[in-house]
């Protein structure tokens, strides 16, 4: 009794008197890290045989775990979303597992980083999320793109990259990875960020979470997908390196050669 | 048209941001159209652009735009792309970009190519344009179709070429919104090398390290380079290294001219951060270790005897 009661009048006090704080975080499906990478015959397509699939890093590790750390800190849920098939609700339940309230998938085909972020836009407006989390890329496609165009489409501040954030009330106070540095940034909610290495630590589901996930509500909503004016013609592999030179240790002087006349990169 | 958005410091240019002035200019030729750079803040050196392809600077100068906020920066930049009827608008892909590139893509409801690494091929009305996916494992072609395109250009994928001269600049008036994102700090890296995306020459080590207090001899191979030094995961999760020298999947994506990798065992993960530099050299007492795979030049011993040796090879040859 007395918990709940002291639990409620943080709550009030964090979320500034209004709601309880809604967060939302995109996840998607991506291939194992290690998986080897095959093209159909007529390299239209990738050769899905076999490929074992992950929560994209970024946003398990960091998107869903600092919505967790904020929402243990604030109260309020935390809802994860996906665009795709019956096929990603293995991953799905992995967030629930690891803490996330409830999920939606959107059950359509995430055929471009546009789609996505409209069936997001979507799917979410009326919801009025307090802050809603991407990750930096899916390292699949490594787009970078979600995360913009979503921001785009609900017309919010997007702050990409973040390593840290913290929240005052309505005010986000967020650390940005830019080149040579960082920068910190203070805006209100509701806004998009996406999340880079930094912004959490990963969590391992435990037991509890496990058995519980599977009772949590995962909402499916159909929707059909636009016309596409951003599409894949073609895969391809890379060209091989070409065979390595070894060099012994004790003639770097010829290694310096090397790198200045052959591959003429000094 | 096609404009090319440019970032500059008190009239210096990043090598990035030529680099988009030059593929912008290439495009533009491939299309038989003009080039224009857009850039907010006016500075009487900018109009070196044009050395690069502009034919004329476009610039916005307000307040709200002196930092960063990548709806006003998109706002603006998609007013003038509307304006000035531009088919195509090249960004960079950098930490600007990935903020604005998808933004401007909605607002113009253009094709959107982001972290492309070709020149784009014209097919009809279309535009084809190569980037990696999967970490480096596999290339797609995107097709660009529709009559606006948005093209982030990933660092490295052209050098810049001066093929003009100093440009006009106009200063173009569009109402721009006070920025809803507010810049509190900038926190700069110590040390005086490039930040990793933008160097072109990496020393980079891993857990054959043994510890954080046998770095001096990177940094020393570092120093006599001129070269910017980068880490595995492990060395940074445990502190030995900062974070923002982790490369690899989950921390930066580089593609340097070069990049040395001592005692890296050259973890799939890691390869995929860096296996787009140009010429990878691989030190590791195991000749089993993965990273020889991936290398152009390999040295197969002790990395605490090689790399003081490699560091005096190189003194010597520039003191030649
Ligand atoms: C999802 C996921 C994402 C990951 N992301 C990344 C990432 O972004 N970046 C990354 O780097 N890793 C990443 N990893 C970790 C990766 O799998 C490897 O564990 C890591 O790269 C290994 O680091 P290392 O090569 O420094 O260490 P080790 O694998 O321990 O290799 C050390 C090497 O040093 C050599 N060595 C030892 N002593 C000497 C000596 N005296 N002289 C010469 N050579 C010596 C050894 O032969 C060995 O090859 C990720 C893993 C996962 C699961
Ligand atoms: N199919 C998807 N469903 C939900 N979220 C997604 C999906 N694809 C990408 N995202 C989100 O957008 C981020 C950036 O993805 P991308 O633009 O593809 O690099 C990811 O880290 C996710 O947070």
């Amino acid at each position: 009794m007395s918990f709940l009661f002291f639990k409620s009048i943080r709550t009030i006090f964090a979320s500034n008197f209004t709601d309880l704080m809604k967060q939302l975080v995109c996840i998607s499906k991506t291939p194992e890290t290690t998986t080897q990478i095959k093209l159909s015959a007529d390299h239209t397509s990738l050769d899905t045989n076999g490929v074992n699939y992950i929560l994209n890093p970024y946003d398990e590790w960091y998107a869903l775990v600092r919505a967790l750390e904020l929402k243990e800190q604030v109260g309020g849920t935390v809802t994860v979303i996906n665009v795709g098939d019956a096929t990603n609700d293995v991953v799905i339940r992995k967030a629930l597992a690891i803490g996330a309230d409830d999920a939606i998938r959107i059950n359509t085909t995430p055929d471009s980083a546009m789609s996505v972020a409209k069936a997001i836009a979507d799917a979410s407006k009326s919801a009025a999320y307090d802050i809603i989390y991407c990750g930096k890329e899916s390292i699949d496609y490594n787009g970078s793109q979600v995360g913009a165009m979503l921001a785009e489409y609900l017309d919010l501040p997007y702050i990409n990259t973040v390593v840290k954030m913290e929240l005052d009330g309505n005010t986000g106070t967020l650390t940005r990875d830019v080149e040579g540095g960082t920068e910190t940034v203070s805006t209100q909610t509701p806004f998009v960020l996406s999340a880079a290495k930094g912004l959490a630590e990963q969590r391992i589901p435990n037991m509890r979470g496990i058995m519980m996930s599977k009772k949590k509500p995962l909402q499916v909503v159909e929707y059909s997908n636009e016309q596409n004016n951003t599409v894949v013609d073609e895969y391809q592999l890379p060209s091989g390196k070409s065979a390595i030179k070894m060099i012994d240790a004790d003639n770097m002087d010829e290694l310096v050669r090397l790198l200045q006349d052959e591959a003429k990169v000094l | 048209m096609v404009l090319v958005f440019v970032e500059h410091n008190n009239g210096n240019f990043k090598k990035t941001a030529l680099e988009a002035m030059t593929y912008g200019k290439k495009t533009a030729d491939a299309l038989g159209v003009e080039c224009k750079a857009l850039t907010f803040g006016n500075n009487p050196a900018i109009n070196s652009i044009g050395e690069y392809g502009a034919s004329e600077i476009l610039v916005v100068d307000s307040e709200h735009l002196s930092a960063f906020d990548s709806q006003v920066y998109s706002n603006t930049i998609a007013d003038i792309a509307k304006a000035n009827n531009a088919s195509v608008i090249v960004t960079t892909h950098n930490s600007s970009g990935m903020g604005i590139t998808g933004r401007l893509a909605i607002k113009l409801n253009a094709a959107c190519g982001s972290g492309v690494n070709s020149l784009p091929v014209v097919s009809g009305s279309d535009l084809i344009v190569e980037k990696k996916i999967f970490s480096g494992k596999a290339i797609s072609k995107v097709k660009l179709s529709g009559e606006v395109k948005v093209i982030s250009v990933t660092g490295n994928t052209l050098p810049p070429e001066q093929t003009g001269s100093a440009c006009p600049v106009t200063a173009t008036d569009v109402s721009v919104d006070a920025p809803k994102v507010k810049v509190i700090s900038h926190d700069k890296q110590s040390g005086g090398a490039l930040p990793l995306p933008e160097a072109e020459l990496v020393v980079s080590a891993g857990r054959g390290m043994k510890g954080p207090e046998n770095w001096g001899i990177i940094e020393e191979l570092a120093a006599a380079l001129g070269a910017t030094t980068a880490c595995s995961r492990p060395v940074a999760d445990t502190g030995w290294r900062p974070h923002h020298e982790h490369v690899g999947q989950t921390g930066v994506a580089i593609r340097p001219n070069l990049y040395i990798a001592a005692g890296i065992s050259g973890a799939i993960q890691h390869l995929a951060g860096v296996n787009s530099s140009k010429c990878i050299v691989v030190i590791n007492k195991d000749p089993e270790a993965p990273f020889f795979k991936a290398a152009d030049y390999g040295v197969c011993a002790d990395l605490f005897d090689v790399v003081p040796k490699l560091t005096a090879a190189i003194k010597k040859a520039k003191g030649n």
